[in-house]
């Protein structure tokens, strides 16, 4: 097993964690941590990339994962400023009581 | 004989002339403020015509005395204002106003006539609750026959005539709510319309040939010579000239206003209108236009005519006349309403002046014309008066004896009454004097000269008769008799000191108005009036009207017969009597024949329109019905049904696709998942084949 296969088995299943977490938690804030451990899944499938890429030398992975993250932070800001105006409107963190957003 | 004295003809207008359009405009702005009043400021609207009569009479004057400067120093006046009113292509519709004695004599006479009268209507329509609406009227009448009177264009005088004709029919209808008041508004204006319809094909005639409407226009005219030699080198029908054609039509115009046999029925039935009116409208200025007219158009009725000759159209017009004076004043002889007397009084006497304009020439018809102003306007509104003081009676067998209870009408009417007859020294012995005159001069023929002395003596005969029926013998009406009030006699004095006076004007002696009308001058000679020919005719006209008078003192007197008694002359002999009663059957005889024929022709345009056009109409109307039903079962049943079903087919899948949408985030995410997983699947499945 190279070091990569390896890199990418973890990534793998930090994702799954993230994606199982995601879809069976209830709580909205529960859903954004596991967005959020997919998210990082990713950033750990672009620096193993990059380090055992073929330019290892370039800074381009390590680029993309700085940038991935603040998007990361800036996105969990938002969706918890989101989650927050929806319990204090509906006094409740329940995804499965917001079925409102339909047509 | 005179010398004649040659005129110069002052042609340029003088201020006097260019300010002339103010004596129509006056009344007639007066009558525009006067409809825009509410019915009780009656005062106001009284006040309002008055004073624009009193204007139009002030301005008159100065207008009459600037002719008349102008005659003493030798000048024949003739101004003239034209203006330009709008232009078709090459040819120009103008208009304009002239100043001549012509128009300045009649301009004193309506005005002073019309203010006398408008001052007596203050009393007689006192009681009527559409005063205000009466004196706009009566101002508005005034302002078109001034219209007319110095119109210099044939169309400003046919627009003036036509307003006058409105304004007509406005005040013999102003009792509109009975029906006889209507109906007789309505007979004036139809009947005077035919007559119009003549004089504007004559009009368009003539402008069509001369290209211009003006009378006068320092030689551009169409009555002056350059003009008329045109008209007289074209030919028309049946030997005429288009001079003598044009003259014909336009005299069809004058006899429907001025009320000639034919057209004459219309004025007996006009005097359903208040008593002012029938005085200043259907006696003394309405009616006269149609004189006013052929006086105003002569040139163009005399053109052609050789040296002592005459033309066709003057020969129609003293036939018309004669036929007419003698015709109305028989019928006038077995009427027993006062007005109706008097009205064909009036028809008769215009056709005195007719026949005085075709055979003497302009003076002598217009002479007759402002004499027979003053005393018919005496005697209207002294019928007024009778009427007034007889609580509205006007049936001359229920009066009688009045000459106590109303002293001042009666002596009033008794001036206007012989004047009428023609009784020496009054006014209308020298004006109908100088028609006889002119008719016995006259070198087509000498019956028209008989049909007016007997015309004379009938009028002496049926003018006695009334005044013996309503001023003799005693009272045979009910209630008592009163005398009217100072603002109706008064007016009545000052006519009856110009019905005498008047006449003094036109004597043969001193034929001053004669000579003033034609621009030449005049002195005083004693010795025609006792030359053989003219003292002969005045001795037999006298003797006519003293025979006239002494048949009807005779016949009248003292009788007082009973109302119901039978007239005298019935007795004598009722199938003629009863002939005149009934009017001669003149309207019978329009009801069988024009009336008759219309109606038949109306009933035959109602069948037409209701069976053939109506018809064609609906078949068209059925198609498109049919087409209509057609398009709406398409309609129905292939566009919509097409067109419903594709909705119903939306909306199903639609409802379909919502179920989808939970509106849960969770299960959107799961199905993400899942298809990542298929699709992932088949990827790795189809790389590996």
């Amino acid at each position: 097993m190279t070091p990569l296969a390896s890199y990418l088995l973890v990534a793998a299943l930090l994702f799954s964690i993230g994606l199982a977490g995601a879809l069976t938690r209830r709580n909205a804030i529960l859903v954004l941590i596991g967005i959020e451990l997919m998210l990082n899944a990713a950033n750990l499938n672009l620096i193993a990339f990059w380090r055992f890429g073929p330019h290892p030398e370039a800074l381009t992975g390590m680029m993309f994962a700085i940038f991935s993250i603040a998007v990361a932070a800036a996105e969990a800001a938002v969706g918890l400023g989101l989650v927050i105006q929806i319990h204090r409107h509906a006094k409740t963190t329940d995804l499965d009581a917001m079925n409102r957003m339909k047509g | 004989m005179q010398e004649t004295i040659s005129f110069t003809p002052q042609l340029t207008a003088s201020p006097i002339a260019e300010m002339l359009w103010l004596v129509p405009a006056v009344p007639i702005v007066a009558a525009g403020i006067a409809a825009l009043l509410k019915q009780p400021r009656r005062k106001l609207a009284a006040t309002l015509a008055i004073g624009s009569m009193s204007f139009s009479l002030l301005f008159s004057l100065f207008a009459f005395a600037h002719v008349l400067a102008g005659w003493t120093h030798g000048l024949a006046i003739r101004e003239t204002v034209n203006i330009t009113w709008f232009q078709v292509g090459n040819s120009q519709v103008e208009l304009g106003w002239v100043l001549d004695p012509l128009s300045a004599v009649m301009l004193v006479m309506v005005t002073f006539v019309g203010l006398l009268i408008f001052i007596y209507s203050t009393r007689y329509m006192e009681h009527d609750e559409n005063y205000t609406r009466f004196f706009c009227f009566l101002s508005l009448f005034a302002g078109a026959m001034l219209g007319v009177v110095i119109a210099n264009s044939l169309l400003l005088f046919f627009m003036c005539w036509e307003l006058v004709g409105l304004t007509s029919y406005l005040l013999i209808g102003f009792w509109y709510y009975k029906p006889s008041a209507a109906s007789a508004a309505k007979k004036a204006f139809l009947t005077t319309r035919v007559g119009d319809v003549f004089f504007l094909l004559g009009m368009v005639w003539l402008f069509s040939q001369t290209g211009t409407l003006l009378f006068y226009n320092n030689g551009a005219g169409s009555l002056e010579s350059n003009a008329l030699l045109l008209l007289l080198s074209q030919h028309a029908a049946l030997g005429l000239t288009a001079a003598g054609a044009i003259g014909l039509l336009i005299f069809a115009g004058a006899a429907g206003k001025s009320g000639q046999f034919p057209l004459h029925v219309w004025l007996p039935d006009a005097m359903e209108g208040p008593t002012p009116v029938s005085a200043l409208i259907h006696a003394a200025t309405m009616v006269a236009a149609g004189v006013y007219l052929i006086a105003r158009v002569y040139p163009l009725m005399q053109a052609g005519a050789l040296a002592g000759g005459t033309t066709t159209p003057l020969i129609v017009v003293t036939w018309v006349g004669a036929f007419t004076a003698v015709f109305a004043a028989l019928i006038a002889v077995a009427q027993n309403d006062i007005k109706r007397i008097l009205a064909y009084s009036t028809v008769s006497q215009l056709g005195y002046m007719m026949a005085g304009l075709g055979m003497g020439g302009v003076a002598v018809g217009m002479f007759h014309l402002i004499t027979h102003a003053f005393f018919k306007a005496l005697l209207f509104m002294g019928a007024g008066s009778v009427i007034h003081g007889c609580h509205d009676e006007q049936d001359i067998r229920r009066m009688g004896g009045l000459k106590s209870d109303m002293p001042i009408t009666f002596l009033t009417y008794g001036i206007g009454m012989l004047a009428l007859s023609g009784f020496p020294i009054l006014s209308g012995f020298w004006s109908k004097d100088g028609i006889l005159e002119a008719a016995q001069h006259w070198s087509v023929a000498k019956t028209p000269f008989y049909m007016l002395v007997f015309g004379a003596l009938l009028t002496a005969f049926y003018m006695t008769r009334q005044v013996a029926y309503v001023f003799l013998g005693h009272w045979r009406g009910h209630g008592t008799a009163h005398e009217s009030p100072n603002v109706m006699t008064v007016p009545l004095a000052i006519l009856a000191f110009f019905a005498m006076a008047l006449g003094l004007l036109g004597t043969p002696a001193w034929p001053w108005f004669h000579a003033f009308l034609e621009g030449r001058s005049t002195r005083f000679e004693w010795h025609i009036l006792v030359e053989p020919g003219l003292l002969g005719l005045m001795l037999t006209s006298t003797a006519v009207v003293l025979a006239g008078i002494f048949l009807g003192l005779k016949i009248y007197g003292d009788r007082s017969p009973k109302p119901e008694a039978p007239d005298v002359l019935e007795k004598f002999a009722p199938m003629p009597w009863r002939w005149l009663r009934d009017r001669l059957y003149v309207d019978e005889f329009y009801a069988l024949t024009v009336i008759a024929f219309y109606t038949w022709w109306a009933r035959v345009a109602d069948w037409l329109d209701r069976k053939v056009w109506g018809g064609a109409v609906a078949s068209v109307a059925s198609v498109f019905r049919g087409w209509a039903h057609l398009n709406r079962f398409l309609d129905a049943n292939v566009v919509d049904g097409s067109f419903d079903k594709g909705c119903d087919e939306i909306s199903s899948s639609g409802g379909l696709l919502a179920l989808l949408q939970t509106g849960r985030v969770q299960t959107y995410l799961r199905i993400l998942a899942l298809a990542i997983v298929v699709l992932t699947a088949i990827l790795i499945w189809s790389s590996r084949a």
